[in-house]
């Protein structure tokens, strides 16, 4: 009986201390946390892909509690889950453009010349480590759909000719497809970047246009016919400076031969100009050795 | 002294002062105690098609109407030309400099003149800044650039420096510059030299013929980098294939230099450096390590022919052998051809059979497949191996699943675990490829992906994997 007691008081009174320790500790170490970060991150739309320049959804509920940063620069949630979350913090939301992904090139399978039949792992890094994958042009796609695979929101899907083709309701700028491309087509641009070259190819022209039908072959018409310092051309490719955006047209595309600079239209679909070379063919260039 | 480890685990104590007496220049008891033809473990033996061009001598290869000359065509910054277009060069003058220390010159490989410097084809089929020159049929083509150098007055730097003026990279197909290889960094000290002399690729014999025709530029050169490193011996490690270049070099190395020939077991990947290390010494060179951090400075056998061959006379490379073989080639041969040689007129000149299927720079177990034939051959290119359609299956094989059967584990030569790794290659768990299975270690020799009975492309994952890793690493 005594050793039963001898027990239960050495383990009460054990409990005791250790209680009383927590306890000290607790409100010497407390850290305070703002109740508002939960309700935010709660808001947000938990897929932590790092589009708005932050480590995760849960460190971009800290900035904007804050006060770091502006609702809006979440690029996943819908204007209406921006504007409830400006209305818990009593923040402005913020203007924020939509920002999709754009992809630097339109040589698919049925204007782009291959050189090599490639057979390994069928994916784009794989074959860019080979000999760039049998693709007579090095800068071009190579249309094993790295990026389709990659991106979580099911955005990019590739088309007839092995291009990706970016959804841009469904893109959410979130990068995923600019780090995975072994040849850095895709870019973040806003919406409002209408005029755009989808060519990489920094050969001379004559050169590009043997790799590719829709190659950017330098001629320099798009460049002429734009304002001033809207469009250059360097290393052999047109360059468009987004700073002018605002003073880009239509126009400055009418002229390309080969349709490699283009406009877009509100989804994100290519307009080449009038006097673009007509590409009727639909099946794949055979392969050619040389 | 105490630096000299034991060779072989059981016989340690035996052959500790087995070594002792192998600086002596005495009969080395290491030497008695350890198995000829002692290697590795793990590897695999894939057949090895040398017999083709294994008795063929070096002999001169025609001079292309052009060359192109890659600015990157070694590991490191691409070098700078100090050359411009419509220039007049004669042959082995520096049509480029190095760009900083990891970095060589290239030297001219005709007297011609410098038609353009741009983009071409280069490497397998990518697209990259390159020099071509176009070479006068009238010149005599002698080598009229260079001075003496007296090395015996040379201290280690100078030694280093003149390395890297010759333009000389690993010619084993690594292309990395070989000084260097030769700077020991601060703290460290190097024993032993290993003159590579393994050639495990099947088809290539480029080692093998320049063991048996530059013995005496090999010795020198391996005595220039003995003295620029400070190493107590030098270990030829040839693969006991080879037993003529192994008789020829015992014979030709006098007696009194602290230089030994050693047999050591045929099996790819024999010739990677630490493959080589362990084989002959026992020593481990630690993960993400270098030789020189287990003492010990390891080079091709080609390459140290060109360093005691061109550093005399202060020339740079311009021509290196290359075994052109493979059963789609009519004329294989091992061949000095000059840096630049486009790889058509190459294969213009040897002739091809019908239905080739696969071109390949290097060896079949780790050379890339080319896409072009504008490309160059350039100083890392061993050989060019011609497939054709009855050793290339043009049909598309499905990959099944990993059966688990461990045969790559068995292959590994660094004993990762391949299967494993494959596994969440295919799932794009690359971090933990790297961070969890030491995916880092792996040097890309293929075994895993040559026994594999489920025709799982491993290695294209592991390549895959490595690249997005450090790419991510070094963008943070």
């Amino acid at each position: 009986m005594h050793e039963l007691l001898i027990a239960a008081g050495v383990m009460g009174g054990l409990g005791i201390i250790l209680a009383s320790v927590l306890a000290i500790a607790n409100r010497v170490f407390y850290v305070y946390e703002d109740p508002r970060l939960d309700e935010v991150e709660e808001m947000l739309p938990a897929t932590n892909c790092g589009a708005c320049g932050h480590a995760g959804c849960r460190a971009f509920a800290e900035a904007l509690v804050k006060g770091d940063d502006s609702p809006s620069k979440c690029t996943v949630s819908p204007p209406e889950m921006i504007e409830a979350i400006a209305d818990y913090l009593g923040v402005d939301a913020g203007q924020q453009e939509k920002r999709v992904a754009r992809l630097a090139c339109a040589g698919g399978s049925h204007v782009a010349r291959m050189r090599a039949r490639y057979k390994g792992l069928q994916t784009c890094r794989a074959a860019h480590s080979v000999a760039g994958g049998g693709k007579g042009c090095a800068w071009g796609c190579l249309g094993l759909a790295d990026c389709e695979v990659v991106c979580e929101f099911d955005a990019i899907h590739m088309d007839e000719h092995g291009l990706p083709v970016v959804d841009e309701d469904k893109c959410t700028a979130c990068g995923d497809c600019v780090e995975i491309c072994p040849r850095d087509l895709f870019s973040i641009h806003p919406k409002s970047h209408r005029l755009w070259v989808a060519c990489m190819n920094l050969q001379r022209g004559e050169e590009a246009e043997a790799e590719c039908e829709v190659a950017c072959n330098a001629c320099g018409r798009c460049a002429l016919d734009a304002p001033p310092g809207v469009v250059t051309i360097e290393d052999n490719l047109a360059v468009v400076h987004y700073e002018y955006n605002r003073l880009t047209t239509p126009e400055c595309i009418q002229r390309c031969p080969t349709g490699a600079i283009v406009w877009l239209d509100d989804k994100g679909r290519f307009i080449k100009g009038r006097e673009a070379r007509k590409i009727l063919r639909k099946e794949p260039l055979p392969i050619v050795p040389d | 002294m105490a630096k000299v480890k034991a060779n072989m685990g059981k016989a340690s104590g035996a052959a500790r002062t087995g070594d002792a007496s192998a600086l002596n220049g005495s009969a080395p008891l290491s030497h008695w105690l350890r198995r000829e033809g002692s290697t590795f473990r793990g590897g695999v033996h894939p057949p090895e098609h040398k017999e083709l061009t294994a008795d063929k001598p070096i002999r001169r290869f025609p001079f292309a109407n052009e060359f192109i000359l890659p600015l990157a065509q070694h590991a490191g910054a691409p070098s700078e030309p100090v050359v411009r277009e419509g220039q007049d060069v004669v042959r082995g003058e520096p049509l480029a400099r190095p760009a900083g220390f990891v970095s060589v010159p290239i030297h001219s490989p005709a007297t011609g003149r410098v038609s353009r410097i741009g983009l071409e084809r280069v490497g397998t089929g990518a697209m990259g800044q390159a020099i071509v020159l176009r070479p006068y049929h009238g010149a005599s083509q002698d080598v009229l650039y260079g001075a003496p150098l007296d090395i015996e007055a040379l201290s280690p730097d100078a030694l280093i420096q003149a390395v890297q003026n010759t333009g000389v990279v690993g010619l084993g197909g690594a292309a990395f510059p070989t000084h260097v290889k030769m700077k020991i960094p601060e703290g460290k000290a190097v024993d032993t030299i290993i003159l590579n002399g393994c050639e495990c690729e099947p088809y290539l014999t480029t080692d093998h013929r320049v063991m048996l025709e530059q013995i005496d530029s090999m010795l020198d050169g391996a005595r220039i980098i003995q003295r620029a490193m400070g190493a107590e011996r030098i270990i030829i490690g040839i693969e006991s294939n080879k037993p003529d270049a192994i008789k020829a070099l015992r014979e030709a190395i006098p007696s009194d230099r602290p230089v030994t020939v050693e047999a050591v077991g045929t099996k790819y990947p024999q010739g990677a450096e630490k493959m080589l290390i362990a084989a002959l010494l026992g020593r481990e060179v630690p993960s993400g390590g270098l030789p020189v951090d287990c003492g010990v400075g390891v080079f091709n056998v080609a390459t140290v022919a060109q360093i005691g061959e061109l550093l005399p006379r202060q020339q740079g490379l311009i021509e290196r052998v290359v075994t052109v073989t493979g059963p789609g080639v009519k004329r294989p041969g091992n061949y000095l051809m000059a840096l630049g040689t486009p790889l058509r007129f190459v294969l213009e000149k040897v002739g091809l059979h019908e239905k080739v299927a696969e071109i390949i720079f290097g060896g079949p177990m780790m050379g890339p497949a080319v896409s072009s034939l504008d490309v160059p051959v350039t100083k890392g290119i061993t050989g060019i191996v011609v497939l054709t359609e009855n050793e290339v299956s043009t049909r598309d094989h499905p990959i099944y699943p990993c059966i688990r059967c461990s045969r790559c584990v068995e292959a590994c030569p660094v004993h990762l675990n391949p299967s494993e790794l494959g596994l969440l290659g295919r799932k794009g768990r690359y971090e933990e490829m790297v961070d969890d299975f030491h995916l880092m270690d792996c040097f890309e020799c293929g075994s895993c992906t040559y026994v594999c009975p489920s025709n799982i492309p491993l290695v294209q994952y592991f390549r895959v994997a490595k690249g997005l890793v450090r790419e991510r690493r070094s963008a943070k």
